[in-house]
């Protein structure tokens, strides 16, 4: 593994009595794109604050490069950063926005010029030097303050929700936009947001947070197909929760509602009697017996949504319901609300959470 | 709906009368100088005074004095309040009404008492030092109004990520408040300018008691002992006010375009 360019070691942030970020860790590799995830509140904005300079830590530190900036004034830490409001600066024309850092770091004009039209290619707005922010639409104006960051060439470029106040489309295509940007430039990357599809259709790892902790940090596959706790388990992806009592832990027998499943080597420490709550991923169940799915569960049709190419099917097992996804076929009709209907899944596939 | 607009134009027109009636009168009355027919000469002669010139250019270039310090005070303390301590707002408003509160007499037997020669802070030894002193009164005198314009200004504008933005850029304190906030509150600064002209022309107290040679005592001279003078005097201050409010129209025009249109 290669020496961390960015390093946040045991961070910890209070705010008078109430303690926001707790014990926070997360090393970053030169040129890695790592999002921060959880839902609102959970203390992202705060951490990338400290990273920025805006917040001091109450405890830990900071270490880019090999350099310990934890007490560095922001505008001595050369970061670039995005925020949500796009917080461009409305008397300056969309050149003079991106050439502000560099005109504060003294660089001759010409050159600065150069790099203006430099960045405005690179975002593909090479006609709007002259523009004035309010003349731009909410997507052109956050490409624009991208531009800004990035022109100074920092070391690392922070991004807080950059595309929540956009709308879905531009949404989507900016994110990737910003993807491919931040691989050719190849800038370390800390993309925040509460938005789990956005994390992991972007990110080289992700970091999900819940009241102000690292609860996991991993690629986008890691955390969603090996959550490491409950609460990433159901923030990150659908998914469905079964409650089971261990009947056998010898074999590893656990009882959900009336039936019974086999769970061989997940049970990890239970005992008998035992309560579970048991994960299944929408994708990782079928309706039918499979062949290769070595766990079944008979329960009855509860909802049945066309969706087009797929059908989302909803199966009442005892008091719980499982969704579960089917492609459409033209050649056989989706089931029936209150048909009998057996799921079958590889016991593999099972989540266990404690 | 049809006596609704009829109403409001009986309301529309008393409002005119009210304010209209009074300046066409002086107007006219400015005029009489000469007997039987009208004249400009009343405004002849108040141009013509030298006195009229030395005390107007007096005070002239005391407002601009207090207006730079009125900024220089103001808009860095409006900025800090709004970005690191807005619990002290309601503390820093009721401050800056005080002058309101509190009659000019007093402030200025205050600095009397407090700048005579042979006080630690001699200011009004010196003539230099007592037109300082004024110029102080007067940016006093004016801080109501010069916070709540540039106040209302910067609540037009996100000024707490806006400093990030420029601070994250590499910008230090100066460069933020010259280049990101004050170009963005300009028009609320160049109203408040305004405001503290018209106060400072006007004002007669503390010019008076302090015995500058300022333009609001020689009002009060030439009111006192002539009869046409002051009609024309009172209406060249108008003409002054009504051209200082275009002007502030027209700068605002060039002032940044965005500054009061958040979208
Ligand atoms: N300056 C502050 N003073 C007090 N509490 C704060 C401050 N900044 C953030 N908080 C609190 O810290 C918590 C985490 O905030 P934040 O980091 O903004 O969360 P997120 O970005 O994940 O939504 C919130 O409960 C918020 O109220
Ligand atoms: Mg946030």
């Amino acid at each position: 593994m290669a020496e961390p360019f960015l390093s946040i070691q045991h961070v910890r942030k209070s705010f008078g009595p109430t303690t926001v970020v707790q014990d926070f860790n997360l090393d970053v590799e030169p040129g890695e794109f790592v999002s921060f995830l959880g839902p609102s509140g959970c203390g992202k904005t705060t951490v990338l604050r400290m990273v920025a300079g805006f917040e001091e830590p109450s405890a830990g530190k900071i270490v880019v490069a090999g350099k310990d900036i934890t007490r560095l004034k922001p505008n001595q830490r050369n970061v670039g950063m995005v925020f949500q409001a796009y917080a461009l600066f409305p008397n300056l024309t969309v050149a003079q926005n991106i050439g502000f850092g560099l005109k504060v770091a003294g660089m001759p004009k010409a050159d600065a010029d150069r790099r203006v039209a430099e960045m405005l290619d690179l975002i593909k707005l090479p006609q709007m030097g002259d523009r004035y922010p309010y003349q731009l639409s909410g997507g052109q104006q956050q490409r624009i303050a991208l531009a800004r960051a990035i022109a100074p060439k920092p070391k690392l470029l922070l991004l807080d929700e950059p595309l929540s106040a956009l709308d879905a489309k531009v949404r989507v295509s900016l994110r990737e936009e910003i993807r491919s940007i931040q691989k050719r430039l190849g800038i370390t990357t800390i993309f925040v947001t509460h938005d789990q599809e956005e994390a992991l259709s972007i990110s080289d790892r992700i970091a999900v947070m819940y009241s102000g902790k690292a609860e996991q940090v991993g690629t986008p596959f890691e955390i969603y197909n090996r959550p490491a706790t409950k609460f990433v388990a159901n923030f990150v992806g659908t998914l469905n929760v079964l409650e089971g009592t261990v009947t056998d832990a010898a074999s590893g027998k656990v009882r959900v509602n009336t039936q019974e499943v086999a769970l061989k080597g997940k049970l990890n420490g239970s005992k008998t009697g035992d309560k579970l709550s048991l994960a299944l991923r929408p994708e990782a169940i079928s309706l039918g017996r499979h062949p290769g799915r070595d766990s079944s569960l008979s329960g009855e049709i509860a909802e049945v949504h066309f969706l087009g190419s797929v059908i989302r099917v909803r199966v009442g097992i005892g008091g719980s319901t499982v969704s579960l996804d089917t492609f459409n076929s033209p050649a056989a009709p989706p089931p029936a609300v209150g048909e009998k209907a057996e799921i079958s899944f590889s016991s593999g596939d099972m989540l266990v959470l404690h | 709906m049809k006596s609704g607009r009829f109403w409001a134009w009986v309301v529309f027109a008393l409002g005119a009368a009210y304010f209209f009636i009074p300046l066409i009168a002086t107007v006219e009355f400015s005029m009489r100088m000469r007997r039987g027919v009208y004249s400009f000469d009343a405004y002849e002669v108040v141009l013509g005074d030298p006195r009229f010139q030395a005390t107007f250019g007096y005070s002239v270039l005391a407002a601009v004095f207090t207006i730079i310090l009125g900024v220089l005070i103001v808009v860095p303390t409006a900025y800090w309040i709004r970005l690191r301590l807005p619990q002290l707002r309601p503390v820093v408003e009721f401050i800056t009404l005080l002058p309101l509160v509190i009659p000019a007499i007093v402030i200025v037997f205050g600095y009397i008492r407090m700048y005579g020669s042979n006080s630690p802070l001699p200011f009004l030894a010196s003539d230099t030092g007592t037109n300082a002193l004024l110029v102080i009164g007067y940016a006093t005198l004016a801080l109501p109004y010069m916070y709540r314009a540039v106040d209302t200004g910067l609540r037009t504008i996100d000024v707490r990520t806006l400093t990030e933005a420029a601070q994250i850029l590499g910008a230090g304190w100066g460069t933020i408040i010259t280049r990101v906030i004050l170009p963005n509150v300009l028009i609320a600064v160049l109203s408040g300018a305004f405001l503290t002209f018209a106060i400072v022309l006007g004002e007669f107290t503390m010019a008076s008691l302090l015995n500058r040679p300022a333009f609001g005592p020689y009002l009060q001279n030439i009111g006192a002992n002539r009869a046409y003078e002051p009609a024309a005097l009172a209406i060249i201050a108008f003409a002054i006010t009504w051209a200082c409010m275009s002007l502030i129209q027209i700068l605002s025009r060039f002032a940044p375009r965005s500054a009061n249109r958040p979208n």
